[in-house]
């Protein structure tokens, strides 16, 4: 077996470890309805999350606008179940609605750089809150409502790996390599024959399929979606989760959403100061990265991810 | 739409848009000389129109010693929401941090009022001035919206005079040209990142005091759209170019005004529409020059 081979069937045997002790624990009663619903969440934003890093990591293009093709995937799948479609079939074509999007839209925007792209997508994701906010036969500004509970556990956990393998495939194939190299330097790639504007569109397009997939997710578990839910608020939050990963590392990015996803859940008790702690933690955090002054078990659960398997020839 | 309702839709266009102006110089000055879109500016709006409130209702201070407190107030927020959340990221973190850390300051800023004083709506007192219906000719508009429109006018020649006539604002103009350029030349470049960020958050403070006594409303929300728009007048503009911030801000309060007239379920989005338009067609805004990049 090749030690690729041998990475990925241990990958995939602790990922099936994971889920096993996890649904134990579900089974067993260990973990209440609230924990699953927020390890199902925990799930969903890592797909979010894994999408984005592909777009603001690993290809440098700044995006404020990722939640709208979460919207557009959950509404989609959403729709397309009420048709007649089955549950798997419709999530799956949701997500490509999404990519069809991510496309169209990244088209036009992706020649724009730095701060104009981020208001740009920012503006398309506020466009796209709007458009459904006037579809009708979508809810409108009320929501759509009616959507049974299909998702589980065994879906997002599974879709949560699924999106893994797939991103961290792309990133190390030919095509990633060109997106890593726009990320560097766009006018060098260029000069070295890499049509830029193809794998930035190319990016984008695969980040929208896996946010429509989180959002298909998110539409059948939540049983409830409103415009609203997906604004730039929601954007805003997936930079913060890729930003804090660190930039272009995947258990990083895992490791900070788990964490941001379950803060605000554990500042809970503190009621109304809880949304007052959680940005005064953000600014904390972004201060103390700077003096590199880090908490010690914090900086040393992130180091161990972002040394990787490589910590030994690295010395 | 006959030319008396033109002209009348005009003039709260314009008004609109001066009030996005006034949001939208801060935007634009902050970027110019530190390249951050300042997140938290539109929050200083907010903190501006809640000081502009307990002025005017608990010292029962007429108009123009309200705005001016306002001003002052929202002044030194913005200052200390630089020294205290971006100066120890300047130069040392990557723009995305800095991003992040005003996102986090915006945050603070809403939740921490609407922790500290309820996120119901407040209104300001009824005297501090009166709503009267103008005619000039047969177009009937309100005192409101004029005075709203005239204050922000003196506001920005004001600007304009500090920036071109004063020391500081030739400091300004230097530190946004070269920050180390400036530098050499004896310039204190932290304390005009500072003026600039005061200044910014003076104008953003009287625009949030206009809105607040317009609407009659204020809360510790009311930021976030207002600011979405001015920051798109800005990049609407040129970002970094103060004459391109009034030009944007004037256009887009026009342009909202006239579609939301004629289909008013478009208002949130139009604002994006006409940039994302503007952009593709011209990628550095209205007024913004075509920089070439150097490998």
């Amino acid at each position: 077996m090749t030690a690729y081979g041998k990475k990925l069937a241990i990958f995939l045997a602790a990922s099936v470890a994971l889920f096993a002790v996890l649904s134990a624990l579900m089974f067993q009663g260990l973990i209440d309805a609230y924990l699953q619903r927020i390890l199902m969440t925990i799930c969903i934003n890592v797909i979010l999350a894994l999408s984005t890093n592909l777009i603001i990591n690993f290809t440098g293009q700044l995006t404020l606008g990722h939640s709208a093709f979460m919207a557009i995937g959950a509404y989609a799948a959403a729709a397309i179940f009420k048709v007649g479609v089955p549950f798997f079939l419709s999530i799956v074509l949701g997500s490509i609605v999404a990519a069809i999007f991510g496309f169209l839209i990244g088209l036009p925007t992706l020649r724009l750089k730095g701060d104009y792209l981020a208001i740009t997508t920012m503006g398309f994701c506020q466009i796209i809150v709007v458009l459904i906010q006037n579809i009708s036969q979508l809810g409108g500004a009320q929501g759509m409502t009616g959507i049974p509970g299909k998702t589980n556990f065994a879906w997002v956990f599974f879709s949560m790996i699924f999106t893994i393998l797939i991103l961290s495939h792309v990133v190390k194939s030919r095509q990633g390599r060109a997106m890593i190299s726009v990320r560097e330097d766009e006018i060098a790639a260029e000069a070295m024959g890499i049509n830029t504007t193809r794998y930035k569109v190319m990016a984008f397009t695969l980040g929208a399929f896996f946010a429509g997939l989180a959002g298909g997710l998110y539409a059948f578990l939540m049983m409830f979606i409103e415009p609203t839910s997906f604004n730039y608020f929601k954007s805003i939050d997936l930079v913060i989760y890729v930003v804090l990963g660190g930039s272009g590392n995947f258990a990083g990015c895992i490791a900070s959403t788990t964490i941001l996803t379950i803060l605000p859940e554990a500042l809970r008790p503190l009621n109304d100061y809880r949304m007052v702690i959680y940005p005064l933690l953000l600014i904390v955090i972004m201060i103390l990265r700077v003096k590199n002054i880090r908490i010690p078990w914090l900086s040393d659960f992130f180091s161990r991810f972002r040394k990787g398997g490589d910590k030994n020839a690295a010395a | 739409m006959t030319l008396v309702e033109f002209l009348q839709q005009l003039i709260n266009g314009l008004s609109l848009g001066s009030v996005y102006a006034l949001i939208a110089l801060g935007y634009t000055m902050v970027y110019g000389i530190i390249g951050l879109i300042n997140f938290a500016h539109c929050d200083i709006y907010m903190v501006g129109a809640y000081i502009g409130f307990f002025v005017s209702t608990d010292l029962h201070l007429p108009f123009v010693p309200t705005l001016i407190v306002a001003m002052l107030g929202s002044a030194i927020a913005g200052v200390l929401v630089e020294r205290f959340a971006y100066k120890p990221l300047l130069r040392k973190a990557s723009s995305i941090s800095l991003l992040i850390t005003a996102m986090g300051v915006s945050l603070l800023l809403e939740n921490g009022f609407n922790a500290v004083f309820g996120g119901s709506p407040r209104s300001y007192p009824h005297n501090i001035l009166t709503q009267k219906s103008i005619s000039l000719g047969p177009v009937r508009t309100d005192s409101l919206h004029l005075i709203i429109l005239l204050t922000s006018v003196v506001l920005m020649v004001l600007l304009q005079i500090v920036i071109y006539k004063t020391k500081i604002g030739k400091a300004m103009r230097a530190t946004s040209a070269d920050k180390d350029a400036a530098a050499l030349m004896g310039i204190n470049v932290n304390a005009t990142i500072s003026a600039t960020f005061a200044i910014g958050s003076a104008l953003a403070g009287a625009a949030g005091v206009l809105v607040g006594i317009l609407y009659n409303s204020i809360d510790p929300y009311m930021g976030i759209q207002p600011g979405i728009k001015a920051f798109t007048a800005a990049v609407f503009g040129g970002i970094g170019m103060i004459p391109g911030a009034f030009l944007g801000g004037l256009i887009l309060g026009v342009i909202e005004t006239f579609v939301t007239a004629w289909y008013s379920p478009l208002s949130g989005a139009i604002g994006f529409i006409v940039l994302i338009v503007i952009l593709i067609i011209k990628p550095s805004g209205l007024l913004g020059k075509k920089v070439s990049e150097k490998v």
